[in-house]
């Protein structure tokens, strides 16, 4: 951390590129901008290729003396499965469209880290070792031979992308670079080249269900802690089940939400949201700790892996028996749940579509993967006026939005978050146009980034992001950046902190339980976070 | 990085070398004015089929178009329905706006750092303005060139050409395509070279065809209204090989060669190029595809079982933990030496 650069640092960099041409300038892997190398033992837990010790730093990587090989067939492999994959190799025309999309680019300044030239690390050897052009006209064509050089830029760069898509909003053919990444990552797996925060996670999630390797007991125990902490606050003691065979609805969340702060709020959200729907309305609800994470690291690794962690979602939902799943507050959950959970462990016939016992309300859009998420659910249950709720006790908070990469332009949940906050909170400004929704600007930490060695890393590509909250904090007094996102909550207080130190974050679902009245709740004079509310205590002490 | 773009200025000056020298003092016109079109036509329809059929091979495994916008779920809220379309009908018109208008390109932004460390957005529409320009120009250069292969020319041909042509300055009139698309291409062109981050991702495939077109517009031009070549002969010529009579009528003049040699490589070349986003941009599965995914299943062709990591295997491993925490589970713990006794008084617990 000592080594980060000065904000003005980060925000003076030029965009010009050298002299020297990309193929030309070597890569330069500089601590601070990548990520640990995978731990051995993690990458064999789940039975991933060439587990070993190695450092991204050293000259040697240990490769497998036929890594060539292997890129090369694994690349005709998935060129031969995923016509994305070709198709994005063969039209680019490098109209630059996406260069200065990518918060990466804004934010470091490296030309390679424009999305056409990300691409290009890859497509150079595609047309090399695919493409007649590429054999014929070699370097003048765009095309050269797989080196260790190479292989190690399509490393530190692959994992300087966060796969968050917002270059193919603006690419005129829809190239998507994160496509190329996820499947540049897969190839990098062949060789057993995984970052650690990704490899350990996915291990990890194998065998305990989560990401933070929580062991059901110690799920069990955190849960039961949110609980005592709402009793103090609220003077209800919530009850939760775990693992309830005959429920209604499984609830799957991303793990970071029981693990720290401030996605732990949020899981308190949820806990008093259920709550009271329980008591109220009778909701028949359960908590899962072998479905415990929502989130999927496999997603940042290969399609396989993703396919391996996701299938505990509708395993459990089977096994239990519930009738549909609902889903919290999570980014790449809900990339994975909308375009690939039921394609790849589908068909859900075990379960029904989802209708809301409260309201009644048939979940159409989700007929088939069954999955709801907890703000379309919110949303219905407010718009039929199912909740009790005082926004009052969000009178403090000035609130914006951050529209999570992964939602808005992996699904388009847009209005549904922005309408529970609204309904829960008074004070709601709105990012510039050009920063939020379908052109939102990622955290700067997603696709597993969110490492704590790639701090610069991760607050320049935040630096859009973090600009875009200051103006809003400047003109508005904006002092709560909202977000739906685990991986969000986890990274945007260090992004804030460095950027805008007077904004804090929140996931939704924790404003909620905030405004939330409970049945048979003492006076709430502190909020989730058991910090004063301002007013409510003064009132507190006129009655006394 | 100049060597990109003094490559393609070099290679079409060669090609015109080619052609000019081939017909002027060598007499090779019916290699420029038959073979060579002939040969290229069929390069660019085999090519071109064989890449179209060479991507719809790689199937689409996963649904996974961008979304652009709001997405169906609750009455109360809007859906985007062309940004996120959840109806073929939907797909279509996304797709026609992108082919026709270049939607997303229209979306164009740039970043400026301001003052105070403020990064600020501003649209960025010359590039869309430019290459819708040079689009539209080269298709409608492309339709009327019909003219010369066609007989009688039909009636709607002639009108186009006289909208192109209605500002009617000069003798012939001057079609406005001729000029903007002379004009489109130089600006793109000048855009690679110019602006550094452009420069630095240009390759020469990107100049090339910029520069082989720009030879195209300016040879057609020459011919129209400075040299006034023979235009019976050309449309003879022209005629002649789409009715597969192919003849080579006397003293059209090299130009002519010249400017159906550039055609030509530019045919030939095409089916092996970035040109071909002309196909793949119907095939781009961020954008063709409805995004109901959760709605309707996508299947996998070649989806095949992987090993996970079942709840018995998982149980297994913490049943212990898991009962003390008086967590559920499918299978009771192996009883304990003292069988009997102990099973009575776990039941009685509970």
């Amino acid at each position: 951390m000592s080594d980060t650069p000065k904000p003005e640092e980060i925000l003076s960099r030029s965009h010009t590129p050298p002299k020297t041409g990309w193929m030309d300038t070597p890569i330069n892997i500089r601590p601070g901008m990548y990520c640990y190398a995978s731990n051995p033992k993690s990458v064999d837990y789940v039975g991933l290729p060439y587990p070993r010790q190695w450092n991204p730093m050293e000259d040697d990587w240990n490769l497998p003396e036929n890594w060539k090989e292997i890129i090369f067939e694994g690349m005709r492999d998935r060129l031969d499965r995923f016509r994305s994959f070709k198709v994005f190799m063969d039209i680019c025309v490098r109209c630059g469209a996406c260069a200065d999309k990518c918060h990466f680019f804004i934010g470091t300044g490296d030309p390679k880290n424009m999305p056409v030239l990300r691409a290009e690390l890859i497509r150079s050897v595609y047309r090399n070792d695919f493409t007649r052009f590429g054999k014929i006209f070699g370097k003048m064509a765009g095309a050269r031979p797989m080196t260790l050089d190479v292989l190690k830029e399509w490393w530190y760069y692959l994992f300087q992308c966060t796969e968050c898509r917002r270059c193919s909003v603006f690419c005129p053919y829809g190239i998507d670079t994160a496509e190329i990444t996820i499947i540049g990552r897969e190839l990098l797996n062949l060789l057993g080249l995984n970052i650690d925060w990704i490899a350990t996670p996915v291990a990890n999630c194998y065998r305990t269900g989560n990401h933070l390797g929580i062991q059901p007991h110690a799920y069990k125990d955190m849960i039961d802690f949110f609980c005592e902490d709402i009793e103090e606050i609220t003077g209800v003691l919530p009850k939760p089940s775990l693992n309830r065979k005959g429920a209604e609805i499984l609830f799957i969340t991303p793990s970071g939400d029981v693990f720290a702060d401030p996605g732990t709020y949020t899981a308190m959200g949820y806990l008093i949201l259920f709550d009271f729907l329980e008591k109220k309305y009778g909701l028949d609800i359960t908590w899962s700790t072998y479905a415990s994470e929502g989130g999927n690291f496999g997603f940042f690794t290969s399609h396989e892996t993703m396919k391996r962690l996701n299938a505990k979602m509708y395993a459990e939902a089977k096994r239990l028996g519930v009738k549909w799943i609902l889903g919290g507050e999570c980014g790449h959950m809900w990339r994975v749940i909308n375009q690939y959970m039921d394609t790849m462990n589908g068909p859900a016939d075990h379960l029904e579509v989802p209708v809301s016992p409260i309201t009644g309300t048939r979940f159409e859009n989700a007929a088939s993967t069954r999955m709801v998420h907890i703000t379309e659910f919110l949303s219905d249950l407010i718009y039929h006026d199912k909740l009790d709720l005082d926004p009052s006790r969000n009178d403090h908070l000035k609130v914006t939005f951050h529209d999570s990469c992964n939602p808005a332009r992996g699904m388009g949940l847009l209005d549904e978050p922005r309408y529970v906050i609204q309904s829960v909170c008074k004070n709601f400004y709105e990012m510039p146009s050009n920063t939020i929704r379908e052109q939102t600007f990622c955290c700067g930490s997603g696709a597993g980034l969110n490492a704590g060695e790639d701090m610069e890393l991760r607050l320049s590509g935040g630096l859009p992001r973090a600009n875009a909250v200051r103006h809003v904090h400047e003109k508005h007094g904006v002092n709560m950046l909202a977000c739906i996102c685990a991986i969000d909550r986890a990274v945007l207080p260090p992004l804030m902190e460095y950027w805008v130190p007077e904004v804090d974050v929140t996931g939704i679902c924790e404003m909620v339980g905030n405004a939330l009245n409970l049945p048979g709740q003492k006076k709430r004079t502190t909020d989730l976070r058991s910090e004063d509310l301002p007013g409510m205590e003064e009132e507190e002490d006129a009655d006394e | 990085m100049n060597r990109h773009y003094m490559f393609s200025l070099i290679a079409v000056l060669l090609l015109f070398l080619i052609a000019y020298v081939g017909v002027a003092a060598v007499g090779l016109e019916v290699l420029f004015g038959i073979i060579i079109p002939y040969a290229a036509i069929v390069v660019f329809t085999v090519g071109f089929i064989y890449r179209i059929v060479g991507w719809a091979r790689s199937p689409v495994p996963f649904r996974i178009p961008t979304t652009c916008g709001q997405q169906k779920s609750l009455p109360i809220f809007k859906q985007a329905k062309i940004d996120n379309p959840s109806t073929k009908g939907n797909v279509v018109i996304r797709m026609i706006l992108e082919i026709v208008l270049f939607r997303s390109l229209f979306r164009n932004t740039k970043v400026k750092v301001k003052e105070g460390g403020k990064l600020f957005y501003g649209y960025e529409l010359w590039l869309w303005l430019f290459a819708l320009a040079f689009h539209y120009a080269f298709a409608t250069v492309l339709v009327r060139h019909l003219r010369f292969f066609t007989e009688p020319v039909p009636q709607w041909l002639q009108l186009l050409e006289n909208v192109d042509s209605f500002m009617q300055i000069g003798l012939p009139g001057v079609f406005l395509s001729g000029v903007v698309l002379l004009a489109a291409v130089t600006l793109l062109f000048l855009r690679r070279v110019l602006l550094p981050q452009i420069r630095y991702i240009s390759l020469a495939n990107d100049y090339f065809p910029l520069v082989l077109i720009f030879g195209i517009a300016f040879t057609g031009i020459l011919m129209r209204y400075f040299i006034k070549v023979d235009v019976v002969g050309a449309k003879e010529l022209a005629y002649g090989l789409v009715s597969f009579h192919p003849t080579i009528p006397e003293g059209i003049g090299a130009v002519f060669y010249v400017h159906v040699f550039f055609v030509s490589v530019l045919l030939a070349y095409f089916p092996f190029s970035k040109l071909m986003h002309l196909g793949g941009i119907f095939m781009s599965p961020t954008r063709n595809l409805p995004t109901n995914t959760r709605e309707v299943r996508h299947v996998n062709p070649w989806s095949y079982p992987v090993k996970v990591h079942t709840y018995e295997e998982y149980e297994d491993e913490f049943r212990e933990k898991m009962v003390e925490a008086e967590l559920p589970v499918d299978k009771e713990l192996p009883p304990e030496p003292e069988e009997p006794e102990a099973d009575e008084t776990s039941e009685e617990k509970e």
